[in-house]
């Protein structure tokens, strides 16, 4: 039976893993190559590494990492950050990346999912959506990290990128990110039971019940987190555990 | 001993090459016919579309050459639906090695997803290459379409129906899932083939 994935992601600056409480305030929490390879030791069953510098220059300090963390780990990997060329998403790829995640530059420019999707296979494009709800009740697209408001809703968005060919979506509700009070199931479940492509589930998660919650209430297909496993609030065994005891398939 | 990866226009092929360089393997990339068949085991790689890349290997004559390999000879993911003799992925004419069909996911439920994306179990494990791995191991799949059991079915994983999730014929073996990406399993059955 084809299992959930627990996913831990490592935000990376300057070739280091922080990780930002509501996209801000970072703190560093260690050599990524070391928090990677301690992941897939403990069962994590993918990676996701985001540059959240992207600058141009810093991109080949990126792509150094990538193949680093290629040589060391044997469960697959996302990158993500500041993607907008064929060219970014090859170097990346070549270097051992599984997967990449485009999110504001994608949003600008749909046909670059289009293009990646034919050139790599949509098995390796990844959509970052950053989203938050609104006093209106509904849930909007966000941009930049978070930073900027669009008018889109995030079905809509969503909808139009599977269209195009993207083979994940990764779910972030910026409304849950870093309160550790449990994912947003809602909109979780609304574009799981919608889409025919996998959704992982992003921003919320603070406990093991949190994450039953989202494989179970909101059909997640995988769960992404940050903090609680960098600082061993959740450790991926244990979470893992209690999962299978709970009846969710889970690789143990 | 000398190990290849045949190198055409396919998605996977460094992250095999790293995964022979965690266990210690060094192996050469290549396209070059003389390289390949003068290696004791080839590795034939891929994740893509099935009909651009028979199309590339054609124009190489790499089609010709694999077929006739007597070396052990290994398929991962689309390699593996490469080596089957027909795919209806654009209804691509394939290698033929393995006289099997590969096929879409289909099913009418939404909620399931196509392509299936993650860890799933293996199991009726048949063959060396599977020597010291347990049933219902997990291996990690990325994949739309699949072959269906049959006689050369060395292995099975259920999504949706029950398929194959590798095969063998003489010398030539076929993984659905990718070894390169399955942790400690994977490894295990890496250096399982490297051993045949």
């Amino acid at each position: 039976m084809l299992t959930k994935r627990i996913i831990p992601c490592l935000d990376i600056k300057d070739g280091r893993t922080v990780k930002g409480v509501n996209f801000e305030d970072l703190r560093d929490a260690g050599d990524p190559v070391e928090l990677a390879a301690f992941y897939a030791t403990e069962g994590a069953d993918e990676l996701i590494f985001l540059d959240i510098t992207a600058t141009v220059e810093k991109r080949k300090t990126l792509t150094e990492l990538v193949n680093k963390i290629a040589h060391k780990i044997n469960i697959p990997f996302t990158v993500g950050g500041g993607i907008q060329t064929e060219e970014d998403v090859r170097i990346l790829l070549q270097n051992g990346a599984d997967k990449i995640s485009i999110n504001t530059a994608a949003f600008q420019n749909p046909d670059i999912i289009s293009r990646f999707a034919k050139n790599f296979g949509s098995q390796c494009v990844v959509l970052a959506i950053d989203t938050k709800l609104e006093a209106d009740g509904n849930w909007y697209v966000y941009l930049k990290g978070g930073r900027e408001k669009t008018n889109t809703l995030t079905m809509d968005w969503a909808r139009q990128a599977v269209d195009l060919g993207v083979g994940e979506i990764l779910l972030t509700s910026m409304n849950h990110d870093g309160t550790k009070q449990g994912f947003a199931l809602d909109i979780t479940a609304a574009l799981s039971s919608t889409l025919p492509v996998p959704i992982i589930a992003s921003g919320g998660g603070g406990t093991e019940a949190h994450f039953y919650d989202v494989f179970t209430e909101g059909k997640a297909d995988a769960a992404l987190a940050a903090s609680i496993f960098h600082y061993k609030e959740v450790a991926i065994p244990n979470l893992k555990k209690y999962l299978n005891n709970k009846g969710v398939a889970i690789r143990i | 001993m000398k190990t290849v990866i045949i190198k055409y226009n396919a998605g996977n092929i460094q992250s095999v090459l790293y995964a022979l360089e965690r266990i210690g393997v060094s192996a050469l990339v290549t396209d070059s016919i003389q390289e390949i068949q003068t290696a004791d085991k080839v590795i034939f790689p891929g994740v893509g579309e099935a009909s651009s890349a028979m199309q590339y290997l054609r124009e190489r004559k790499l089609d010709t050459l694999i077929k006739n390999l007597k070396q052990p000879v290994l398929g991962i993911c689309l390699g593996m639906q490469l080596m089957c003799t027909h795919s209806t992925e654009n209804n691509t004419n394939c290698l033929g090695i393995f006289e099997e069909q590969v096929k879409q996911f289909e099913t009418s439920d939404p909620t399931i997803k196509v392509p299936q994306i993650g860890w799933n179990t293996i199991t009726a494990l048949k063959t060396p290459l599977f020597k010291g791995i347990a049933e219902n191991s997990f291996a990690y799949f990325v994949h739309g379409y699949y072959v269906a059991k049959g006689k050369h079915t060395i292995a099975t994983t259920n999504y949706i129906q029950e398929y194959s999730s590798a095969l063998h014929k003489d010398n030539f073996y076929g993984l659905q899932f990718h070894p390169e990406k399955s942790a400690l399993v994977g490894e295990q059955i890496i250096q399982n083939f490297l051993s045949l």
